[in-house]
């Protein structure tokens, strides 16, 4: 019953941040992300992988945080959407999502973010199909995904210049 | 301002809403947390048709954290059924936010617990005991029909509306008909766009001003509060509802009032907590709203010896799921587009809308006109290829002409402009139609099952709500208006708020483009403020985002407003600068934005403007003092009352089109219905800002690809809901979605003061579209699309003579 359940001490780093919490077994990643360090901008869209809004970079790794446990981050370096920006300027994946009106509602232009960010620092001249599958697990239903490949593209080439 | 000097509205302005959207920064309702606050989780029925025996929440009241539990028999005792839209009997129904006696869908609310954390108020709920007694489950709307198993005993019937929509001599027509097409049944299918974002509701009912505080993510939140003052007993003003950041709606979130009621009451129980509700995705798929399910029987279609239509009769039962909610409107609003594009004059349609117990039904971007346009798409294809003439030729012949606008439809609506056969020619070019025809032909050699269709489809905005009264006359509804205010704040900062409640449609920097040119400065010195607030009195009844009309309905209010201001400007202006009205201009300079005198070369800044209006008021004579420089504009489309008696009248004021085409190959072993090509050409009038108009366009493409192919609320034959997570559902994604040519046309509409007609709804086209390449790629084997959705196993039964053979469904009789 959740009166016995012992929370568990874990450490992390979320956007070059170091954080000591504890933490019920049963917190998702994502749940101690937006209700314990208040980093809102992750989201939960259908709590079963499919979506991606709650993408988060684990290591580098584009992981769904939303099916993951917050004990499995830890000693984990953790990028969320808010670690994006340096010294206020936009990322240059953030420049080519905005350019590319490669979002409408925003909800999950996070997470999208952070699995373009993987693929373009794993393959910096994405195909149009290495950036299809890149994206497979994330969902968008305002944008029809065609200004998201734009904006894809977009941010190769931004990250080139970079 | 702009640098072409040729204003604002027009030109791809930058979204205003990006900068914190792309920064994290976005707030979404899920974001807000408040002191003290408890979070709510639901009880659902795990039966889609029982009696409740009893419900027992001592144990859930035992676990610690769980502050307090709420169940229906609470509700009741201190609340009103919601407001129900039907005239009797269906206006009987009654409908508590909370099951009382009896379950009618799985996944209806049955009670609710609040406790201090999600998690446990999560084990609260699991530690309630619901027992239940079975009964017969209706998941069919014409089984339904025949009130063998009622749902809601106080209607006695099933029936929540009928009616019968007849104009021209459909009698005449029939006897002079070359020939008669009889098509026996169609069915179009149960969706949802499902909004990324599922719904939130944070209420707080405090006991200190005795209001209730809403922060939430209803998309139609006039239309919530009408309800809600109603069945909670207390004075509208006592409500107040923000919204911020929506993450996608489509529609789907005009009808979270219900939870928004339970909400409130709990928090009324908890002594004043504010309670926060979090929709998880498997109860928006199985119980917030899906898109009406329609069923269309006996159809008979007259043509004349050249396969021009002349009538259509037909069945239509619309299926609105366990509670009507936002029903019966759909059974009116289909006929806004009554005769879709094409000229036919007599047409005798037959109605009804059943209740089933399956979700509740919401308006579904689209909504309830997709389902009839699709009908009729159906009907010239099937028309066309019994009668041998092709799919373009028969729309040439059949659409309605561009000199023939403005068109006065059989019922009395009115279509403002369009050109349909100029898009088609676009849409042609674009995808390169006769190339397509000759690898069409070539592929047929081999056996391969290559079609192209071709789907014309409008996107009705701006509703005359005058319309509700010819599903009830008692109904105290019509016309439609939008409010907006603008200011000039005590330091002169421009700053716009509307009655809208935008879910991604770019209001803010749409809405600032407007102001801009009114004002002749840049849109970034404009403040738009973000999503919707009863507080800043700028709603009407009707506000709220939906109906694809912000370009009207909202646009015109935010240009009327701006008007105004600019009107109080000058009088203040010519005032302190002591010249002629006639003289001023508007523009910026060496301090910001200002109103400058020609004759004189003096000029104020907005500054200058508000100082003296708000702080330094002294200065001001007697006869100005009506100057606020904070103008309150209420915009009101120009419709009259419907004839109810005649179903006749103008329906909406815009009719924004789409004319796709698809190439859709369905592979011979596996049976997947592949896109080739794909092509969206669009015409909405003048446009406000081309990027976000194309993403409308892509989006609403993507969602009616998704219902083609992919997205289908499947219930078994007991009512269990088979799709309840994204996994089952299967959402579209960037695997299945082809790369879409956009085209483009522009014919200004006459009704609204920009030309601009509302869009974004996009009329379900490609769900036209692709029933009709797969139609075409059946084109021998005497198979017919008769339903909305297809996939790799309804081909595979087509295929094998299960289903959609042409011999059960069509008839023909040829008399010339």
């Amino acid at each position: 019953m959740p009166e016995t359940v012992e929370k568990v001490a874990i450490q992390l780093k979320v956007n070059g941040k170091p954080h000591s919490v504890t933490v019920e077994p049963r917190m998702l990643l994502v749940q101690l992300l937006r209700e314990e360090l208040d980093l809102t901008g992750t989201h939960v869209g259908c709590d079963t992988t499919y979506c991606g809004a709650c993408t988060v970079l684990m290591n580098g790794e584009a992981v769904k945080s939303c099916t993951m446990f917050a004990l499995q981050a830890d000693g984990a370096e953790i990028l969320t959407v808010e670690g994006l920006e340096k010294d206020g300027q936009l990322h240059p994946i953030q420049k080519a999502f905005g350019d590319s009106y490669g979002l409408q509602c925003g909800y999950c232009t996070p997470g999208l973010m952070l699995s373009t960010l993987q693929l373009v620092t794993k393959n910096p001249e994405p195909s149009e199909n290495d950036i299809r599958k890149a994206i497979a697990g994330n969902t968008c239903r305002c944008t029809g995904y065609q200004n998201i490949f734009k904006a894809i593209r977009q941010a190769s080439r931004n990250m080139k210049g970079v | 301002m702009s640098v072409d000097g040729k204003g604002w509205v027009g030109k791809a302005v930058p979204r205003k809403e990006e900068d914190r959207l792309l920064r994290g920064r976005g707030k979404f309702a899920d974001d807000i947390k408040l002191r003290e606050m408890l979070y709510l989780r639901f009880v659902r029925s795990s039966y889609a048709h029982a009696n409740i025996v009893s419900i027992d929440t001592s144990d859930a009241e035992k676990i610690p954290g769980v502050i307090c539990t709420l169940t229906g028999s609470e509700i009741a005792s201190q609340t009103q059924p919601f407001i129900e839209m039907a005239p009797d009997p269906g206006g009987k129904i009654q409908d508590y936010p909370l099951a009382i006696s009896k379950v009618r869908y799985q996944g209806e609310p049955v009670a609710a617990v609040m406790a201090i954390s999600p998690g446990i108020a999560d084990d609260g709920a699991e530690a309630v005991q619901v027992e239940y007694a079975a009964l017969d489950p209706v998941v069919d709307a014409e089984q339904a029909l025949t009130d063998a198993s009622i749902l809601h005993e106080e209607a006695g019937t099933n029936k929540v509306w009928g009616g019968v929509f007849e104009y021209g001599d459909v009698e005449q027509a029939f006897r002079e008909a070359a020939s008669v097409i009889e098509i026996d049944r169609m069915h179009f299918h149960r969706f949802s766009s499902t909004p990324l974002e599922n719904n939130v509701v944070i209420a707080q009912w405090d006991p200190k001003d005795e209001r209730i505080y809403y922060s939430c993510n209803n998309s139609f939140p006039s239309f919530a509060i009408q309800f809600l003052a109603a069945h909670l007993n207390v004075h509208i003003d006592r409500i107040r509802v923000q919204t911020s950041d929506i993450g996608g709606s489509f529609g789907i979130k005009i009808t979270s009032y219900p939870q928004m009621a339970v909400c409130a009451l709990a928090s009324k129980k908890a002594g004043g907590r504010p309670i926060k509700w979090v929709e998880t995705r498997s109860e928006h798929m199985i119980s917030s709203a899906h898109g009406n399910e329609r069923t269309f029987r006996d159809t008979r279609v007259a043509l004349d010896k050249d396969g021009v239509i002349t009538a259509i009769t037909s069945r239509h039962i619309d299926d609105c799921g366990a509670y009507p909610r936002y029903e019966p409107l759909g059974c009116v609003i289909w006929s806004q587009v009554f005769p879709g594009v094409y000229r036919f004059k007599n047409a005798r349609i037959d109605f009804s809308q059943a209740v089933t117990n399956k979700c509740p039904v919401g308006p579904n971007r689209g909504y309830s006109r997709m389902q009839h346009l699709w009908f009729l798409e159906r009907v010239v294809d099937i028309c066309a290829h019994e009668l041998g003439i092709p799919a373009d030729e028969m729309r040439l012949r059949n659409y309605i002409r561009p000199e023939e606008f403005p068109y006065t439809t059989p019922n009395g609506c009115i279509y403002d402009s369009g050109n349909y056969p100029k898009m088609l020619e676009v849409a042609k070019q674009l995808i390169g139609w006769d190339a397509w025809k000759k690898k069409q032909a070539e592929a047929r050699k081999e056996g391969r099952m290559l079609g192209i269709g071709i789907g014309t489809t409008l996107d009705s905005g701006t509703n005359n709500f005058g319309q509700a009264q010819i599903v009830n006359p008692g109904a105290p509804f019509s016309g439609n208006s939008q409010g907006a205010n603008c200011k000039l704040d005590i330091y002169g900062e421009v700053v716009v708020a509307v009655g809208s409640c935008p879910q991604g449609q770019g209001h803010e920097t749409t809405a600032a483009q407007v102001v801009a040119d009114v004002l002749n400065i840049n849109p970034d010195l404009i403040t738009v403020r973000t999503g919707f607030d009863t507080e800043r009195n700028v709603h009407t009844g009707f506000s709220g985002t939906y109906a694809s009309q912000f370009a009207v309905s909202g646009l015109s209010a935010v240009h009327g407003a701006a008007q105004k201001l600019k009107a109080e400007m000058k009088r203040l202006a010519a005032f302190v600068l002591k010249s002629k009205e006639e003289d001023l201009e508007f523009g910026v300079g060496g301090q910001g934005p200002e109103v400058r005198s020609k004759s004189n070369g003096k000029s104020i800044n907005y500054w200058g403007m508000a100082n003296i209006v708000n702080v330094n008021s002294a200065v001001l004579p007697v006869e100005m003092h009506d100057v606020t420089l904070n103008c309150r504009y209420i915009w009101r489309a120009p419709f009259k009352v419907p004839d109810i008696k005649r179903k006749y009248g103008n329906l909406t004021m815009t009719y924004a089109s789409q004319l796709h085409i698809a190439v859709v190959e369905i592979d011979r072993e596996t049976f997947i219905p592949k896109i080739l090509d794909y092509v969206a050409v669009d015409d909405c009038g003048t446009v406000i800002n081309p990027p976000i108009v194309e993403g409308q366009v892509y989006g609403a493409t993507a969602h009616g690809i998704g219902a083609a192919l992919l997205e289908n609320c499947v219930y078994d034959s007991v009512g269990n809901m088979l799709t309840s997570t994204f996994s089952d559902y299967i959402p579209i994604t960037a695997m299945n979605m082809p790369t879409v040519k956009y085209g483009h046309i522009e014919t200004p509409s006459p009704h609204s003061y920009s030309g601009a007609k509302g869009m974004g709804e996009g009329g379900a086209a490609p769900i036209h579209t692709i029933s009709a390449a797969l139609q075409d790629a059946l084109f021998d084997k005497r198979i017919f699309i008769d339903d909305s959705f297809n996939n790799p196993d309804s081909l595979f039964r087509a295929l094998k003579g299960e289903i959609g053979r042409a011999d059960d469904i069509v008839k023909v009789e040829r008399r010339a």
